[in-house]
Parts: structure tokens; sequence; C-alpha cells
């Protein structure tokens, strides 16, 4: 198929009705507004229907009727909506259906600012929701793994019984890139006999359900559960080593940061200085076993985000204490440029030599 | 022998947990003896609140999706719209619909979402151990309105189905209570509506049951069916507030 031109948002949007979802509930807010509309646009098309909640707390409510009855579905917001969503997708977690989320994220706390940033990668990672439970979280850096990852992400969703979370900042939404939409490895779904569509006389019903009033039963879901979440951690961690040999220094960054941490390091190429990345392609299950590739030349680790370090937790977890782990970020709606990127590399290298 | 009354098959055979002569019961049977009558279990789904009835889903013989506090009318409208011919309500208290769910049910209504509600209204929450609701009546003692509800301080009590009769998407909205055998009868003829004018796919419906709650009431079971009658009838008037005709 011949590449087209696509903005983000509504990439993710043609991507999620290709992985087969059929329906959608959302509501507005910037920056991923694109994407509900080409929703109330397309969907319909495709069979499946549209609707704009009244609020990202009924959406998120909808998702879950719609999932328990079987449905592909979909929700996008940006970052505060996803803030308002945590209710219900702890809900959609503990009762294990799937769905998939999208957050095209900006500058917080609170209303913020409409200027891409990550820092929403705790509210991602590790949620806002109450309870014991994880969700798949898949950080594209470009705009056709963003659509890759999308018409994936149903099926991961489907095959674990478990929400999918599509993390992308302002500027994957917001620009423009050519992109195909590329036939999917396809993986054995079980039938979803657990789905409230009515027993039409032929089965006992079915109980969607995420309250456990004994603590013995409830341990033993969470239990499960558990095992659940560390077989997603075995099977489904992604990410990409880049430039790593030889490194002096490896840069940790994920989403649309990982690309201008890539110009930085063909900037410092040219000055000499040999700088790798690994890029998580999923931050959770994040790619601790990255960690264990970093050759012996590497001297020291630094962590690029659009935050004011929140993936530097994770990062020194998976680096355990083998290296000394620096920072350099950018807030608020505010882009890192390969300049100071590469100037900090420098700094670093400099205090270490 | 000729069976003059037998267990509705609307509801599972089990026992509930409600407090001794709480009213949800007499309202799970009926709702069961009307999905039953209409011959729709097989293609019905429930949504149970977060309340004394949170448990519902154990009891209605029907696929049943369990919701957040207040979030079942957009539970419901998630699973009507993946099918709309299956049959689809909410079962839900005062303080779940017209306390943090007062958005869902307005919005839900508002969509003229066809689905429908069974309502609650027992005047306090229950569950959690007799707090005020937005419902509770003036004068009316709540743990967390230990002097009675005073209107200066807490508001005047909603009036949920007068409220929603105003929203065009509600097409049939109708006040009853399970005090007498009477308005029990009344009660049931007013859900089978409700579930009727879902299958003729003319919009959202809503019962409102006035409901006692003897325990938190603090009242015997009988005390609180008169105490419903004396109180909360003269605020809250039954009848119909509004038909498909009327809504047109
Ligand atoms: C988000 C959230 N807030 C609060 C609660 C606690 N809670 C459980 S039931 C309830 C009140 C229910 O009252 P009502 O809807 O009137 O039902 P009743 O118990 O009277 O039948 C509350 C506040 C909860 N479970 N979830
Ligand atoms: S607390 Fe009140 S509403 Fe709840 S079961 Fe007991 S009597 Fe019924």
């Amino acid at each position: 198929m011949a590449k087209i031109l696509m903005k983000g948002n509504e990439a993710i949007a043609a991507a999620a009705i290709k992985g087969g979802c059929k329906f959608f509930f959302g509501y507005p807010i910037t920056p991923q507004n694109e994407l509900p509309e080409y929703m109330a646009r397309e969907l319909h098309k495709a069979g499946g229907c549209f609707v704009q909640a009244e609020s990202e707390v009924a959406a998120i409510n909808m998702v879950y009727g719609a999932a328990g009855s079987g449905a592909r579905v979909m929700t996008s917001s940006s970052s505060p909506g996803i803030a308002l969503k945590q209710e219900g997708i702890s809900y959609i977690a503990g009762a294990e259906l799937p769905c998939v989320i999208v957050n095209i994220s900006r500058g917080g706390p609170g209303l913020g600012g409409i200027q891409p940033a990550q820092s929403d990668y705790f509210q991602n990672t590790r949620g806002g929701g109450n309870g014991d439970y994880r969700l798949i979280v898949y950080a594209p850096a470009t705009l056709q793994e963003a659509v890759d990852l999308t018409m994936e992400a149903f099926d991961v969703a489907d095959y674990y019984r478990n929400p999918v979370v599509i993390s992308g900042d302002g500027m994957i939404g917001q620009m423009m890139e050519p992109i195909e939409f590329k036939e999917l490895p396809k993986r054995e779904i079980p039938p979803k006999d657990w789905a409230t569509t009515g027993t039409k006389g032929k089965r006992k019903p079915n109980i969607i359900n995420s309250l456990a009033l004994d603590p013995a039963e409830l341990e033993k879901h969470n239990i499960r559960l558990k095992e659940k979440y560390d077989l997603i951690e075995k099977n489904e961690v992604r990410y990409e080593m880049y430039n790593i040999e030889n490194a002096e220094l490896v840069i940790v960054s994920y989403g649309t940061t990982s690309r201008i941490v890539k110009n930085a390091i063909a900037a410092l190429k040219q000055e000499g200085i040999n700088v790798g990345l690994i890029r998580p392609i999923t931050l959770w299950p994040f790619p601790m076993k990255a960690f264990d590739e970093i050759p012996k030349t590497v001297k020291a680790l630094l962590s690029v985000e659009m935050s004011m370090g929140q993936m530097i937790d994770d990062v020194k977890i998976a680096n355990k204490g083998r290296y000394p782990v620096h920072f350099y970020g950018r807030s608020g709606g505010m882009i890192p440029t390969p300049d100071g990127i590469a100037q900090k590399v420098k700094e670093i290298l400099g205090g270490v030599k | 022998m000729a069976v003059v009354f037998k267990r509705t098959n609307g509801l599972k055979d089990i026992p509930t947990h409600y407090c001794p002569g709480c009213t949800h019961g007499i309202i799970h049977r009926l709702v069961g003896e009307v999905l039953e009558e209409l011959d729709v279990l097989g293609k019905t789904i429930g949504v149970a609140p977060v309340g004394c009835s949170v448990l519902a889903y154990d009891y209605f013989n029907c696929d049943m999706h369990e919701a957040a506090h207040g979030r079942a009318p957009a539970v419901a409208t998630g699973i009507k719209r993946v099918d709309p011919d299956n049959i689809v309500f909410t079962y839900q208290g005062d303080g779940d619909l017209a306390s943090i769910g007062a958005a869902e049910i307005i919005h839900a209504a508002h969509r003229g979402e066809k689905i429908t509600t069974i309502f609650v209204n027992n005047a306090i929450y229950g569950m959690t151990g007799g707090q005020m609701a937005p419902t509770t009546l003036i004068g009316q003692k709540a743990t967390t309105a230990p002097y009675g509800r005073d209107k200066e301080h807490s508001g005047m009590p909603l009036k949920v189905s007068e409220m929603l009769a105003t929203i065009s998407g509600a097409v049939f909205v109708e006040r009853v209570a399970v005090n007498t055998p009477a308005n029990i009868r009344k009660a049931k003829k007013a859900i089978k509506k409700a579930f009727e004018v879902q299958m003729e796919g003319k919009g959202f419906g809503i019962v409102e049951i006035l409901s006692t709650c003897p325990t938190n009431w603090g009242l015997a079971p009988t005390e609180a069916l008169k105490w419903l009658e004396e109180n909360m009838i003269p605020y809250y008037p039954l009848g119909n507030f509004r038909t498909p005709e009327e809504a047109k």
C-alpha cells in the first residue's frame, strides 16, 4: 500500500478502525481533538458508533460497558482528561476487560498548558486509579510506529483482557508524517465467552464485576492478576537500542523526545563523542533487560524526558546501580533541543573523565 | 393443586442480603417478574450500582454488569450502543443516581438513551450507614445531618422525576411507591411500561420508586412503611410525569 500523509491524531484514529475498533467514547480536550472528530466522521462507516460523552468520567464508563459487551472499544484524551478517567480504568482493569486508551499528553499539573509534555509518565505507568493493577503502555516515537502499535493494541488488549494505553505527547498528535497501514501479525484470541451479550436462554448469566467483598477472594484475584502482569512483562517488552556499541554514555529517552536525542547523538558524533540510546517502546513493562546489554565502554546514563524526571526512577531500577544516572529534562511544554542535550552530555563526560 | 404464588424466574434462587423489611427485595421481585413476563431475560443486561443493591448482579437471572458509584447510566450507554436490540436497565439508589451520578443520569436521559432506570429512593445512604442523601427530607435526621436536614445548609431535597421530566429525551418518567399492596401493583405496571417503552425504541425511561430503609431510619419495618406514606409521598408525589405521547 502507498504511503499517505496524515496528522498524528487522525492516523491513530484510522489505525484503530483498521485494528477493529467499533466503538469510541470521548470528550474534547486539546491537543487530541482531531481523534474523536475523525471517529465521529468515520466510525459509523465501519459499522460502529461514536458518542461524545458528557465528561471523561462518563466516556471511560461507556468504554467499560461496551468492553463488557465484548466490543472493540477505544477512548482518547489528554492529561487532565486521563486524570478523570482513572476511576473507570481501575474498574476496567479490575474486571479484566480489553480496551485501548490514547493519552496525547500536555503540560501539567492541573490545567497546565496545551503544548506537548511527557509529564504523564507516572499517570500512564502507575495510574491514578485505586488498587493493584497494571496497564500496557506503548510510547511511539513516529507516526508509523503510532499506527502500527495502535492497530496491534486491540489484539494485545483482547489477548490479555487488559487495557492498553497509547502514550503520545502533543507532538505525536499534531505533526504530520507519511504512514502506511500494514497487515498485522495475528494473535490467537480466546473467544469472549465472558461478555454480557444476553444469555439468549442458552447459558448461565455472565457478570462483569470488580467487587470482591471476601478478602481471601480479592487476594486470590490480585494474585491471578499479578501472574498475568508477570506474563506481560515476560512477553511484551519492546525497546530500541541505538548506537550502543562503543558508547561512552547511554541516553534513555522515549517518544518524540528520543527523536531529538538522535539528532543530539549525530551532532556529538561529529565531535568524536560516541553516545548510545535505549528507547523504551513499552513504558510498562519497562525494558529492564535492555540495560543488561550496555557495554563496558559506558561511563554514565542520562535520562532525557519532557518532564521534571518521572522515568528516572525506572531507569535507576533497571540500571541496578551499575552506572551513575543523570537527568536532563524540559517541562511545561518546552521542548528539549539537540544542543541542550549535547551540552548536558559533555558536562557529564567532562565530569567523569 | 393450583399454583397461586411462585418464585419468578427473573431472579436467581438465592437469598438476598437486604435487611429485614427493606423494600429493595420487593423492587427486585417486581423487576424480575416484569422481565420474565416480557420474555426478555435472554437479551437483558442489567447494570448494578454502588449502594445497598451493589450485589444486585448476583440476584437477577440475566447478564449483569457492575458499575462504579453513579456511573451506571454511562456503562448502560456503552452496553446498549454495542447491541441496540438488547434490553438494558440500571438499578440505582438515590445517592448513586441523584448525587455522585447526577451528570450521568441527566445526560443519559438527555441523549434519549434507550435504557430503563429503576431508581430506588429511600431518602438516605443505606450502605454506608445512614448519611444524608440529596433526597433526604427537611428535618429528617441522618448521620451527617444529626440535627435534621436544614434547607439553608443543604438545600431542598432533589425531585429527580420532576427534573428529568423537563428533558426531552426522557420519554417515560413515573414515581411510584412500594408501601402498600395497591401501590406495589401500580409500581409493577410502571416498571412494565418503562421496559415496553424501551422495547419500542422510544427513548429513556425511569421509574422512581419510594422505598424504605428501616435500619437507617431507625424504624420497625411497618413503621417505616407508614413513615414513607406520611413523609415521603407528600413531598414526592406519586404519578406519571411523562409518557411517550407527552414527550413528542
Ligand atoms: C467513588 C465512591 N464514593 C463513595 C463510595 C461509598 N458508598 C457506597 S454506597 C454509598 C451510598 C449509596 O447510597 P444510595 O445510592 O442511596 O443506595 P442505598 O445504599 O441507600 O440503597 C456510598 C457513598 C463508593 N463506593 N465509591
Ligand atoms: S441499610 Fe437500608 S436500604 Fe440497605 S438493605 Fe438495610 S434497610 Fe435496605
